[in-house]
């Protein structure tokens, strides 16, 4: 899932400190799985910007709304039911979200809510780890399934480097060599061998090195 | 300055269990403070930290939870969900620029016991001394 985080809320009372209504809109996608944008935290944030405008001296008038996803044509337009209800929006969105809403409907100001982290994973209740770098150009069939261009701190392609100790980065000791534990996982399955074969110099042009990407899928398009 | 605080307190019912003894007049004989006003949930598990926050939307200068013993919960972790929720509404409370120490979170054990009093007036000497809630303009 894409993982995010609130903004700080000096960041968004800032924001929203010269209008008068406020939409807090929030996603039920991504963000609601990993507990930073769904309806929960999107009431939550209606209620500090409140008290944050209250504590300015300023009064704000609040609507707290959700949609199914903010990154669907389909889904942006059902803002059209708070027409008049707002000054701004205020997204709980991932960045894409934000975007959407800012491409689709000219006449809408939309500020970010939350800093949009990584794609990640939850293994353990309320902790969220990075798994992929969404580089466009995926090496996990060659690596055990274990990301290097997200997991390893200097995305190397052919093995670690001299930092790695006890199967540890050196960038920080909570962190796992992720070359330590490709090599592991291969050997586990009798494909170390693997391990010596020559990674090429990687084209960093899928990774967005080459501009924003676009997908385009003729079968789907009507 | 002096002021007469507004205080929230959300409590479960097996820790509050004072506030029906002698047909609800028992804590005022010991000298529950008059500020506190005490809402009683089935368990401190069940509050969000929406119901903290709109207590302060509402007027509060201070808002405090009492739940069970962390190793006495009745529900088992109801009483750590909630010092959890506190401890964010803390931490937003201060991201705002307001006291942290504005609310807070008891665990304490169920029954008739003192200390509830005793922190209830804990409680009012600590609202009264950091004064009216920022919140209140």
């Amino acid at each position: 899932m894409i993982v995010a985080e609130r903004k700080p809320m000096s960041e968004i009372i800032e924001m929203v400190q010269d209008c008068k209504k406020v939409l807090v809109l929030a996603c039920r996608g991504c963000v609601t799985v990993c507990s930073a944008g769904g309806e929960r935290e999107a009431e939550i944030l209606s209620s500090l910007i409140r008290l944050g405008m209250k504590k300015a001296g300023k009064s704000i008038e609040i609507t707290t709304g959700s949609l199914v996803r903010q990154c669907d044509r389909e889904y942006i337009d059902e803002i059209d039911q708070w027409d008049g209800e707002y000054d701004a929006v205020v997204s709980t969105a991932c960045g894409v979200g934000v975007n959407f809403i800012s491409n689709l409907r000219k006449e809408t100001m939309v500020y970010p809510a939350l800093n949009t982290t990584f794609f990640g994973g939850s293994a353990e209740q309320g902790e969220w780890t990075e798994q992929c770098a969404g580089c466009g150009d995926c090496v996990l069939h060659l690596t055990g399934g274990l990301c290097p261009v997200a997991r390893c701190a200097k995305s190397l392609m052919n093995g670690p480097c001299g930092g790695s100790v006890d199967g540890r980065c050196e960038i920080h000791k909570d962190v796992e060599c992720i070359w330590q534990s490709i090599h592991d996982r291969l050997a586990s399955f009798n494909r170390s061998a693997q391990m010596e074969v020559i990674a090429p110099i990687r084209d960093w042009s899928s990774a967005g090195h080459g501009g924003p990407r676009k997908i385009v899928r003729d079968d789907l398009t009507v | 300055m002096s002021f007469d605080p507004a205080i929230t307190l959300f409590s479960c019912h097996y820790t509050s269990q004072q506030s029906c003894a002698e047909e609800g007049k028992e804590l005022e004989k010991l000298g529950f403070p008059s500020s506190i006003n005490l809402v009683r949930v089935p368990c401190t598990g069940k509050l969000q930290v929406t119901t903290l926050l709109k207590a302060f939307e509402d007027g509060a200068d201070g808002v405090y939870v009492v739940g069970c013993p962390t190793d006495g919960c009745h529900n088992v972790k109801g009483s750590m969900r909630a010092a959890k929720r506190v401890a964010a509404v803390r931490d937003a409370l201060e991201e705002l620029g307001v006291e942290g120490g504005r609310v807070q979170m008891y665990h304490l054990p169920r029954g008739l016991h003192p200390e509830f009093v005793a922190k209830g007036k804990e409680m009012d000497r600590r609202i009264r001394g950091m004064g009216p809630s920022p919140f209140q303009n």
